[in-house]
């Protein structure tokens, strides 16, 4: 008699009792349960919920590996000043133990809060409710992470995971029925609780806070920081692509995103809908821009000036765009569910980010805004698509009947 | 309670508690959301209310049979904002800082649901110790939801209660400043007052289960 075997009798015993959801939970996560649906049609489908969260996780993780290298690269370019452009993405400067032995010292505590407090909320839920621990959680305790700097002291984040899960999550009743994405309710509630530790040009290399003011003091602003204050950036576009760049722990390198969206849309799992119309968006707004400061509209003297010059396809690179629109834009509890509604929920995501981007410098990343308006605002996209397609359905009877 | 009769105190407290104007009628919420970040301008918020509301009913009650039906609504008016004038006038002239950061919204007890609420519903149908008993407890459930929301909301948005660093000097890292803790800003935008409301209710809802509805 294996673990599992146990396990499920073990299950059998605590049936109705308080614990079983939790019990449940772990036994269910650990292996597939061994019972069947009694009566009934059946379906069957390999890709259970968990199965999905899994694979979302999949494309995270080489994002997160290079994040904690990011980490480390970063705070030793920082210390020793000797940021190289344009290395090559197998570069043994970047790739190498120490940098890991950094960035992993201060990645992990948060992704293990992050998924300890997360996963300690769903459980006391699925307990008082008495429902299944549903696994919602997983994807959201892995995008946490790699969504905030990397110096976001653990208290903070357990405040805003707790925040998060309980007000932008369980309120609504649980997994499925939330409204806004709960990772950037969490990055929200960060964002507007603590400004200091999430923006400026102190918190996203690690050290630079502690340093402040001292003769050591290093600090490592992100690109958007650097041109919403109108000042020249030492990346090149290669470096912005393959993610030397500092940022937030897992969305600096595009080219990696890039792979994990391509996994997503090929394991049908992420909606190439939503990333591709976002994209287009986010270039539509960028050329807009581009043309508005072409024709000399807006002048070198604006402070829009250096971000509205941007080269159109810059944007995408910088920032937590990408990101954003590969991992967060395509949650599918709080995207549009119709095809047609997926494409205008992306290119509004698109366009609204780089207006935020460029118009608004106390929100220097607008896509977590963007994405969240938009979560608002897609039941009302899917509800008009719905109506337009019975609206024309209604009238193509009426001329055949006619 | 030898003074009043069980239907008189069931006017007090019905309103503080199950019949709630802010958690259970949601009135007055936009009061509620303004000016709770500091539990000072709660208090006085709450107080001024009070005396508007207690006030306001007994001479809506008073007058309640030469009210023409059809111009009811202007006279209502005419009795709030003249007790809202007067508030206005004695904190301008006692607590002059304060009617600064309340603004508009000593103004805007004028607009407040709850006020004409209540003189539509109540005093325009009771005798005057009656609107007068209903009108103080619901200022009272008001106060107390926002007194509740100002205290959370000072205490946590800016460490402070009353003006009193309670938790330490967060420029000079004492107290708990001193360990890592900071403020939470997110506590000083109304958003925040909105969540803050919404456990409330969320928590006398879950204690009080015939304030469910169905459906």
């Amino acid at each position: 008699m294996g673990l599992k075997q146990n396990l499920h009798n073990l299950k059998e015993k605590y049936k109705g009792t308080k614990m079983a959801p939790a019990f449940n939970a772990i036994h269910t996560f650990l292996y597939l349960p061994n019972e069947t649906t009694h009566g009934g049609t059946h379906i069957k489908a390999a890709d259970d919920l968990k199965r999905t969260m899994n694979t979302v996780i999949m494309a995270m993780v080489p994002c997160l590996i290079f994040g904690m290298f990011n980490a480390g690269f970063q705070h030793n370019v920082a210390v020793n000043g000797n940021f190289a452009s344009g290395m090559s993405f197998f570069s043994g400067d970047f790739w190498n133990f120490g940098n890991l032995l950094i960035g992993a010292a201060k990645i992990l505590p948060l992704v293990i809060i992050s998924y300890g407090v997360g996963l300690g909320v769903e459980f006391i839920f699925a307990i008082i409710k008495g429902h299944e621990v549903e696994e919602g959680y997983l994807v959201t305790g892995m995008l946490v992470p790699l969504i905030v700097p990397v110096d976001t002291p653990l208290w903070m984040l357990s405040v805003a995971v707790i925040f998060g899960v309980v007000i932008g999550k369980e309120v609504f009743g649980g997994t499925g029925m939330n409204i806004l994405n709960p990772a950037l309710t969490i990055r929200a509630f960060l964002f507007f609780a603590y400004p200091t530790w999430m923006s400026g040009d102190k918190v996203w290399v690690t050290g630079a806070v502690e340093t402040a003011g001292t003769a050591d003091a290093i600090s490592g602003e992100t690109v958007l920081g650097s041109l919403a204050q109108g000042k020249e950036i030492v990346y090149s576009a290669w470096d912005m692509f393959v993610g030397f760049i500092p940022g937030s722990v897992g969305e600096t390198s595009t080219l990696l995103i890039l792979l994990g969206g391509l996994f997503l849309i090929f394991s049908k799992i992420g909606s190439w809908r939503i990333m591709l119309s976002a994209t287009l968006g986010a270039l539509a707004m960028g050329l807009i821009f581009n043309q508005i400061a072409d024709a000399g509209i807006i002048t070198e003297s604006s402070k829009f000036y250096s971000l509205m010059n941007t080269p159109f396809w810059h944007h995408l690179l910088i920032g937590g765009f990408a990101f954003g629109a590969v991992y967060m834009a395509t949650d599918p509890v709080t995207a549009s569910q119709t095809n047609k509604g997926k494409w205008i929920y992306g290119f509004l995501i698109g366009f609204i980010s780089i207006m935020i981007r460029v118009f608004n410098p106390a929100y220097p990343e607008g896509v977590m805004l963007a994405i969240l308006l938009m979560n608002v605002f897609a039941p009302t996209i899917d509800h008009y698509v719905v109506q337009g397609n019975v609206k024309r359905r209604k009238k193509r009877l009426k001329a055949k009947t006619a | 309670m030898g003074l009043l009769s069980k239907k008189d105190a069931a006017l007090i407290t019905d309103p503080f508690a199950d019949n709630n104007p802010i958690t259970i009628q949601v009135l007055g919420i936009c009061s509620a959301l303004a000016i709770t970040a500091e539990l000072k301008a709660s208090i006085v918020m709450a107080v001024s209310v009070l005396f508007v509301l207690g006030i306001g009913n007994v001479v809506i009650s008073l007058m309640r049979n030469i009210i023409p039906s059809k111009i009811r609504i202007i006279v209502q008016l005419i009795v709030v904002a003249t007790l809202v004038i007067i508030v206005d006038l004695v904190l301008k002239a006692f607590q002059y800082e304060l009617s600064k950061t309340l603004g508009a919204f000593i103004g805007l007890i004028i607009t407040n649901c709850i006020i004409m609420g209540r003189f539509e519903a109540f005093a325009l149908a009771n005798g005057p110790w009656k609107s007068f008993l209903d009108g103080i407890g619901n200022a009272v459930g008001y106060g107390v939801i926002l007194i509740i929301v100002g205290f959370f909301r000072e205490l946590l948005g800016s460490g402070t209660l009353l003006g009193f660093k309670v938790l330490g000097d967060p420029i000079e890292k004492t107290g708990l400043y001193s360990i890592g803790y900071e403020n939470n800003g997110f506590m000083l935008l109304a958003p925040m007052a909105l969540i803050v409301v919404g456990i409330i209710i969320w928590i006398q809802r879950s204690r009080n289960e015939a304030l469910i509805e169905d459906n």
